[in-house]
């Protein structure tokens, strides 16, 4: 059974971690989830946190997820996008956890975007 | 939506959005009364009372561009298909209340789903607020104060995946032993 004295230690260990998260970091990749009513009913929620768990499991300092309104596309729920520093914004849509997943393998980790799930594929 | 608790994710965030920097997340789980009860509170901008009016009549939504209604109406038809019912308590400057009920036998009621994951997303999106969550399964009590949470971490932020990936097993498992029965 999880206990906060878990949570203590913990706490311990990630404070003497270097290179904890900032988000002001300007080496900081974004990750935005669209979290409004339609985001939600489409299937938002799980979409971020297999983000986040994905991002912790891997442990990508340089990495964060966080959440905002409606991106205004509301058909194409779940809607992420990612903002890497010095690159041109990349709006995925119609995500699932798996998709999620594999955006943080391929296009975080090895910074090749995956057309097949951005809008310009959807468009085509 | 598929789950209550996706409803109540997207009522916190109305919530977050009236500028509230404490939310209180009460379910309460009553098999002997046949109810499940869900309580949203803040202390955001609320609401004054001709607009309050209007809100909780879903046929008053100016939204056109969506397929899914306004977030209040959602979750008022969808408690009202129980037999349940929303009321919103509100006063312009000091804060609001959603009162939310539904029978909890009834066979429309959606499954509660999964309350860790959306305990999680809006503490997680929303370091400066303080939430109170807590949730009764037939008296059985689970709580969790991110005053208290924040006072251990210090300054390491609640927001690290490392922290949510813990949050959210510990809620889960929280969950789970109120909802044994004896
Ligand atoms: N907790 C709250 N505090 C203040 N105003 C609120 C609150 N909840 C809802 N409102 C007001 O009611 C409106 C309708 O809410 P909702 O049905 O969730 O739709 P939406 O959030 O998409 O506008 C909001 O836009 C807001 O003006
Ligand atoms: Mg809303």
């Amino acid at each position: 059974m999880k206990s906060l004295a878990e949570l203590e230690a913990i706490k311990n260990r990630m404070k003497n971690q270097v290179g904890m998260r900032k988000d002001d970091d300007t080496n900081t990749t974004r990750i935005v989830v669209g979290m409004a009513t339609c985001g939600i009913a489409a299937g938002a929620r799980p979409v971020l946190n297999a983000l986040v768990e994905e991002v912790g499991k891997r442990n990508l300092a340089h990495v964060t997820v966080a959440q905002t309104g409606c991106i205004g596309m509301c058909k194409f729920e779940p809607i992420i996008e990612v903002m890497a520093p010095g690159k041109e914004k990349v709006t995925y849509i119609k995500m699932t956890p798996e998709k999620a997943i594999k955006v943080i393998s391929e296009h975080i980790v090895n910074g090749r975007v995956c057309n097949e799930f951005t809008i310009g594929a959807e468009q085509e | 939506m598929l789950e209550i608790s996706l409803h109540v994710l997207d009522i916190v965030n109305n919530s977050v959005k009236a500028g509230a920097d404490l939310i209180g997340i009460t379910i309460c789980e009553d098999k002997q009364q046949n109810l499940l009860s869900i309580d949203i509170t803040d202390n955001g901008c609320g609401m004054d009372e001709a607009f309050l009016r209007s809100v909780t009549d879903p046929f008053k939504t100016t939204r056109t561009t969506r397929k899914v209604g306004m977030g209040l109406s959602l979750f008022k038809s969808a408690a009202e298909a129980t037999g349940g019912s929303l009321s919103i308590a509100s006063e312009k400057g000091k804060g609001t209340s959603v009162h939310v009920r539904f029978v909890y036998d009834h066979i429309d009621r959606q499954p509660l789903g999964d309350m860790a994951q959306t305990i999680t997303t809006v503490l997680s999106g929303n370091p400066s607020i303080d939430f109170l969550y807590r949730h009764t399964v037939d008296g059985k009590e689970f709580l969790l104060d991110t005053h208290e949470i924040r006072q251990i971490l210090g300054d390491v932020e609640l927001s690290q995946p490392e922290i949510i990936v813990w949050l959210v097993d510990y809620i889960t498992e929280g969950l789970q032993e109120i909802s044994q029965s004896a």
